[in-house]
C-alpha cells in the first residue's frame, strides 16, 4: 500500500468509558479489574468500553465487529467525539480528539471526518442534494463549489436524476447512497461508517458493499465501519477488531481471525463462514523444491478461486507468484480443498 | 368548635393590611415607571395605529383583495380562499366592517408580537431544562389566571387604551406559542442531530438548518393557538377601551341586545376561522416533503 499525504491513521490507546452520573469514582476500580456485572449491580454505572487499544491504518477500512450491546457504536463515537471518553486517548495523525476544545474539535469534525449512519440520519426537509451539500455548506464554501461536488458524488453512488427527491420518496437502499454521498461530498480524510449497511435489505446490502469497496479503490480514505454481520465484516475489512461486553477480544486481518480464532466465542462465529473466500493460497504455500510445477496463481488469491482455476485446468500442483511474478512456493490442491472445508474449533485452532 | 366551621383565616386586619401594602407597592413602581413603559411602547403603539390605518381607511375592496390573496398564498386552496371573500363581504354587508378591521389589526399585532418575542424564549426552553422547570409553572399560571385578572396591572401600570389593551392581549396569546416551540424543538429527531453534530455545525447552524426546520409545523400549531386566543381575549379587553367587534358585545351584554351580541359574535366566529383555516394549510404546507412517501 502506498502511503498518501492524506491517508491519516487512528490509534485509541487505553480508552475507557463508564456511562453514569460519577464515571471518573469507578475508573480506577474498573481497571483494576472490577466486572461490567458488579459496577452495574452495585454502583449503578455502566461499563462500555474497557481499555480499547487499536490501531487503525491510514488509508484502510477498519472493521469493528460485535453483537448489540458490545459498545462498537460507543466506540465510533469516541473517534469524532460526539462521546466523550471518561479517560483514554484517542489519537488521529498527529492530534490528541479527546484534547481539543470545541473549536478545534469543530473544525476537525468539518474538515477530517465525515459520517455515515445506521437510520439514514438524513434532514427529511430537505432535497438529495440540498443534504449533500451539508457538510460543505456548514464549512461556507461557496455555494457553486458546494453543489458541484455534491453532484459528482451523487452521480458517483449512483443517484442520478433524483437530485429534487426528498428522503421520504426514497427506498432505504437509496437513502443510504444519500448518506453516503453526503459523507463522501464533505471530502474528509476519515471515514465513519455506524452500522451504514445493518438497516438494509440483504441484497441492496451486498450492492452497497461493492459501492464501497470500488469506490474505496480511487478515494483511500481510513474506513472505520462498524457493523454485527460477520460476513460483512470480512468482506470489507482490510483489519478487523472484534467487541464483547467492551473489550477487544481479538483483532487482526481477516484471515487471521478465521484461521486462529482467539476463544470460543469468535470460534463459533467463524465456523459458519465461507473460509474458501476469506482465506488466501498464502495460507496452505508450502516452500518451492525444484522447479515451480503446473500453473501460476498470483499471492493473494482466495482459495474458492484456486481451487475452481486449478481443477478447471486439471492439474493438482500449482505455483504461488508475487507480485512481480516470481514464484514463492508451491500449491498442492489437496491442502487447498482441505484448508476449504477444515471446520474451525478453537481447540484444534490453538493446537 | 368554631374553628372546625369556619376556616381559621388571617385576621381581617392583617389582610387588609397585606393587600393594602402590595397595592401600594405596586402603584408606587408604577407611578415612578408608567411613563417610562409608555416611551418604551411608544413603536408598537406606532405600528399598532398603522396596522389599523392601513385596514380601516383603505378603500374595502382592495382589503378584501388582499385578505384573498394573502389567503391563497398560504393555503393555495380556492375552498379556502373563497370562504375569505364571502366571509368578508358578510360582514361588510352586515355593517360590522370598521369594527372588524380594528379587530384584525389588533389580533394580528398581538401575534406578531407573541412570535417575536414567545419563538426565542421558546427556543431557550428548548435548549435547557433548567429554563424549561423554570418557566413551565409560569405558563401554566398564565394559561389559568382568569383572563379579565390580566387587565388590572395592565390598566394600572399604562391605563385604558390602545397599547394596553394589545399588551393585555399579547400576554394572554403568548403560552402556547412558547409552549410549542419548545416541544417541536425537543421533538426533533435524536440521530439527525447527531448527524448535524458530526458535520461539525455550531449552535447556530443547528438551530438554524435542523432544529427549527424540522420544528416549524410544531410552531405553526403554536401560531394557530395563539391567533385563537388573542382574539379571544381581544373581546375581553373592550373592557379597558379596545375598539372593535368586542365593545357591541360588551354593549349588547349589559342592555339585553340579543342580535347584536349574535352579529358581532358570528363575525369573530367568522375571522377565527379565516385565520384558523388559512394558518393550519400553511403549517401543513410546510410539512410537504413527508407526504410522498416510498411506497
Amino acid at each position: 500500500m502506498v502511503e498518501q499525504s492524506e491517508e491519516i491513521g487512528i490509534s485509541v490507546r487505553n480508552l475507557y468509558k463508564i456511562f453514569g452520573p460519577n464515571p471518573e469514582a469507578y475508573i480506577d476500580a474498573v481497571k483494576g479489574g472490577m466486572s461490567k456485572t458488579e459496577l452495574n449491580d452495585k454502583h449503578n454505572h455502566v461499563l462500555g468500553l474497557k481499555d480499547i487499544n487499536i490501531d487503525m491504518p491510514g488509508g484502510g477500512i477498519q472493521v469493528v465487529m460485535g453483537l448489540s450491546g458490545s459498545g462498537k457504536s460507543t466506540l465510533i463515537r469516541h473517534i469524532n467525539r460526539l462521546i466523550d471518553p471518561t479517560i483514554g486517548e484517542v489519537i488521529v495523525g498527529d492530534d490528541d480528539v479527546v484534547k481539543m476544545n470545541e473549536n478545534e474539535l469543530r473544525e476537525f469534525r468539518r474538515h477530517k471526518t465525515a459520517m455515515v449512519f445506521q437510520k439514514f440520519a438524513l434532514l427529511p426537509h430537505r432535497t438529495v442534494l440540498e443534504n449533500a451539500v451539508y457538510g460543505l455548506e456548514i464549512q461556507g464554501l461557496p455555494r457553486e463549489e458546494q453543489e458541484k461536488q455534491a453532484r459528482r458524488w451523487i452521480t458517483r453512488v449512483g443517484l442520478d436524476g433524483f437530485e429534487d427527491n426528498f428522503p421520504n420518496q426514497l427506498s432505504g437502499g437509496m437513502q443510504q447512497r444519500v448518506g453516503l454521498a453526503r459523507a463522501l461530498t464533505n471530502d474528509a480524510p476519515i471515514l465513519l461508517m455506524d452500522e451504514a449497511f445493518s438497516a438494509l435489505d440483504p441484497l441492496i446490502r451486498m450492492d452497497m458493499q461493492t459501492v464501497l469497496l470500488d469506490l474505496q479503490k480511487e478515494i483511500r480514505k481510513t474506513v472505520v465501519f462498524i457493523t454485527h454481520d460477520l460476513d460483512e465484516a470480512l468482506r470489507l475489512g482490510d483489519r478487523i477488531a472484534i467487541l464483547r461486553d467492551g473489550e477487544v477480544v481479538q483483532q487482526g486481518t481477516k484471515q487471521e481471525i478465521v484461521l486462529h480464532p482467539a476463544d470460543e466465542y469468535i470460534s463459533s462465529f467463524v465456523r459458519e463462514v465461507n473460509r474458501g473466500r476469506v482465506i488466501s493460497v498464502d495460507m496452505v504455500v508450502k516452500p518451492l523444491s525444484g522447479e515451480p510445477q503446473g500453473m501460476a496463481v498470483k499471492s493473494g488469491t482466495v482459495l474458492e478461486v484456486a481451487a475452481k482455476k486449478m481443477t478447471d485446468s486439471n492439474t493438482s500442483m500449482a505455483h504461488v507468484t508475487d507480485a512481480s511474478g516470481k514464484p514463492v512456493g508451491a500449491l498442492d490442491i489437496h491442502d487447498v480443498i482441505s484448508a476449504m472445508v477444515t471446520p474451525v474449533d478453537h481447540e484444534d485452532a490453538a493446537a | 368548635m368554631d374553628w372546625l366551621i369556619e376556616f381559621p383565616a388571617m385576621d381581617t386586619d392583617r389582610l387588609t393590611a397585606l393587600k393594602k401594602t402590595i397595592d401600594l407597592g405596586f402603584r408606587n413602581f408604577t407611578r415612578a415607571n408608567g411613563d417610562m413603559f409608555e416611551t418604551a411602547l411608544y413603536p408598537v403603539q406606532w405600528f399598532m395605529y398603522r396596522v389599523e390605518q392601513l385596514l380601516t381607511s383603505s378603500p374595502w375592496p382592495l382589503v378584501i383583495l388582499a385578505f384573498a390573496v394573502i389567503a391563497w398564498l398560504a393555503s393555495r386552496s380556492p375552498k379556502i380562499t373563497f370562504g375569505v371573500i364571502i366571509t368578508l363581504l358578510l360582514i361588510g354587508y352586515f355593517d360590522m366592517w370598521e369594527d372588524t378591521m380594528k379587530t384584525i389589526a389588533m389580533t394580528v399585532v398581538a401575534t406578531i408580537l407573541a412570535i417575536i418575542v414567545g419563538i426565542p424564549i421558546g427556543i431557550l426552553m428548548g435548549r435547557s431544562n433548567k429554563i424549561q422547570a423554570v418557566l413551565n409553572p409560569i405558563l401554566d399560571v398564565m394559561q389559568t389566571m382568569p383572563s379579565f385578572v390580566y387587565l388590572i396591572p395592565v390598566v394600572m401600570l399604562l391605563g385604558i387604551g390602545r397599547v394596553p389593551g394589545l399588551i393585555a392581549v399579547m400576554v394572554y396569546a403568548i403560552p402556547p406559542i412558547i409552549r410549542l416551540t419548545n416541544l417541536g424543538i425537543r421533538l426533533v429527531d435524536k440521530d439527525v442531530l447527531e448527524a448535524a453534530d458530526a458535520f461539525g455545525s455550531s449552535n447556530w447552524q443547528r438551530l438554524k438548518n435542523v432544529q427549527m426546520p424540522l420544528a416549524l409545523p410544531t410552531i405553526m400549531a403554536g401560531v394557530n393557538q395563539t391567533i385563537m386566543m388573542a382574539l379571544a381575549m381581544v373581546v375581553v379587553a373592550s373592557m379597558i377601551g379596545v375598539q372593535g367587534l368586542g365593545l357591541p358585545v360588551l354593549k349588547a351584554i349589559s342592555n339585553q341586545y340579543f342580535t347584536l351580541g349574535i352579529f358581532n359574535g358570528l363575525a369573530i366566529v367568522g375571522i377565527a376561522i379565516i385565520f384558523d383555516r388559512t394558518s393550519q394549510a400553511y403549517g401543513k404546507r410546510l410539512q410537504k416533503h413527508l407526504e410522498v412517501v416510498h411506497g
